[in-house]
């Protein structure tokens, strides 16, 4: 059945600058949801760069990726924001009343006065590996995630890559499939020991192949895959399989929102520099998605346009309320709200 | 400066004179070379600058530490003298260095 939330404002994408404009909402009293297609908060900073170091954040001459997610996710603690990940943006519409509708792949519908589309470089999708071809294979005998186990019984699998999703799929398919290849391009992995240790060890007892290499061919037809060229440190060989497990890691695509019907300008979303709103009322665009007369992708400008943008939100969702400018060192109905004592 | 030749996959030759300190792959960008994609600017998180060292300098230039040979799980045809551009360092005595660009990006 169709879950449903109605709420005062629905943000899109759960990565640094969807964070913070929890913050600058909830001292305006305005209650969120976040809806991310990955499993935790930070976007790019959690997916792509969690040890790295950022060096132009307002007050913190450095601070890694993961380290400014956590801290955003204490600072917005108090608003109690509702996380919704592992699901895709799907739809967004107006309804009759006024209010829009956000759809999900994970059959839900959101109801809120104000949208905030902080959609980053666009959703987190998996990489296809650039093998000639593999396009005609893609959800026949091609599959970049698991969604039931079922689909792969009894079939010959060919498992690629060297990171955790590659290994935990080896594991939790070779059960049930009638054979499991994994082939990485060295005997070298990014994933938890543990896992590549039992991998090694269902290998020895003949439960699985291990294979050092990379797919170099595919061969098959109809979107049946047959089988497929590994080129190996000395030779190339023919591995049988029916069904390819590709797990490159990810990477940012923009998906639906195109579809939206907002105007757009070289695929990010026209907005205004006043309240950072899209070409429909009602729809925000914040952070690496918008673009305006010298928009700069950052996260400090994010951070900016959240805290305007929070403004004209307000305005749309309690229109009879009057909002009176603070600071949050002196004023008292502020501090209360975060929870200071 | 130091000079780099970048080999386009189509054959054509960059020749560069390359700052100190500076990356190949900002190189390559500031150069225009086709097939140097760099989509996380340098970060050592895309795997989008990937090229083969030439066979000549491969030594020399070394290879990949730790995180670069993780990120070099996503690049395509990798080879034993694949790198990630953007984490070799122009210095003197890579004059003359020579690099192909592969013929894709992951
Ligand atoms: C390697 C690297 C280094 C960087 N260094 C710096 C730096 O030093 N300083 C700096 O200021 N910036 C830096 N940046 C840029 C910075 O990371 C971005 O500006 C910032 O992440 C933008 O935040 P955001 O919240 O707008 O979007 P993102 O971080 O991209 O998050 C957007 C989120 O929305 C989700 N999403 C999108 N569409 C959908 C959908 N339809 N359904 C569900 N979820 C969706 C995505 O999955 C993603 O998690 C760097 C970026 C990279 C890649
Ligand atoms: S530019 Fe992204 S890894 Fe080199």
């Amino acid at each position: 059945m169709t879950q449903s939330v109605e709420t005062d404002v629905v943000i899109i994408g759960a990565g640094p600058v969807g964070l913070f404009a929890v913050f600058e909402l909830g001292l305006l009293d305005l209650e969120c949801h976040l809806i991310d297609i990955l499993d935790r908060p930070g976007g790019q900073c959690a997916e792509l760069y969690p040890e790295k170091p950022i060096y132009d954040i307002p007050a913190w001459p450095v601070i890694s990726g993961q380290d400014l997610t956590d801290r955003l996710m204490e600072q917005i603690k108090p608003f109690n924001p509702q996380f919704h990940f592992n699901r895709m943006v799907t739809a967004l519409r107006k309804l009759d009343d006024g209010r829009f509708e956000v759809e999900t792949d994970e059959d839900e519908v959101l109801r809120a006065k104000v949208v905030v589309v902080a959609a980053g470089g666009g959703s987190f999708q998996p990489k296809r590996p650039p093998i000639p071809g593999i396009e005609a294979f893609e959800g026949h005998s091609v599959f970049y995630a698991v969604r039931r186990m079922e689909e792969f019984r009894d079939h010959d699998l060919l498992i690629v890559g060297g990171g955790d999703s590659a290994l935990d799929w080896t594991l939790n398919l070779h059960p049930i499939a009638n054979s499991v290849t994994l082939v990485h391009r060295r005997p070298q992995f990014r994933a938890a020991d543990d896992s590549v240790n039992k991998m090694f060890a269902l290998r020895d007892e003949g439960a699985l192949r291990f294979e050092v290499g990379q797919v170099s061919a595919l061969s098959g037809e109809d979107g049946q895959l047959r089988s497929a060229t590994l080129k190996g440190p000395e030779s190339e060989f023919e591995v049988e399989c029916t069904r390819l497990l590709p797990f490159f890691g990810l990477t940012m695509k923009l998906g639906p929102i195109a579809d939206w019907g907002l105007n757009l300008h070289e695929n990010l979303i026209t907005v205004d520099t006043e309240k950072f709103e899209t070409s429909e009322a009602g729809i925000f665009a914040i952070g690496d998605i918008n673009w305006y007369p010298g928009k700069l992708k950052l996260i400090l400008s994010g951070f900016h346009e959240a805290a305007l943008m929070a403004q004209a939100a307000r305005r749309i969702v309690r229109p009879d309320e009057r909002v009176v400018f603070q600071y949050t060192t002196s004023s008292t109905s502020l501090q209360k709200k975060l929870g200071v004592k | 400066m130091t000079k780099l030749t970048i080999v386009a996959n189509d054959g054509t030759n960059f020749e560069v004179d390359a700052e100190d300190g500076s990356t190949v792959m900002e190189n390559a960008i500031r150069n225009a070379v086709p097939g140097i994609e760099a989509e996380c600017g340098g970060a050592c998180a895309c795997a989008t600058c990937h090229v083969y060292v030439d066979d000549d300098w491969s030594e020399v230039v070394g290879s990949p530490d730790v995180m670069e040979e993780d990120m070099l799980d996503f690049a395509y045809d990798v080879r034993p003298t694949s790198r990630l551009s953007c984490q070799i360092k122009v210095k003197p005595e890579l004059d003359g260095l020579v690099v192909h660009v592969p013929e894709r990006q992951a």
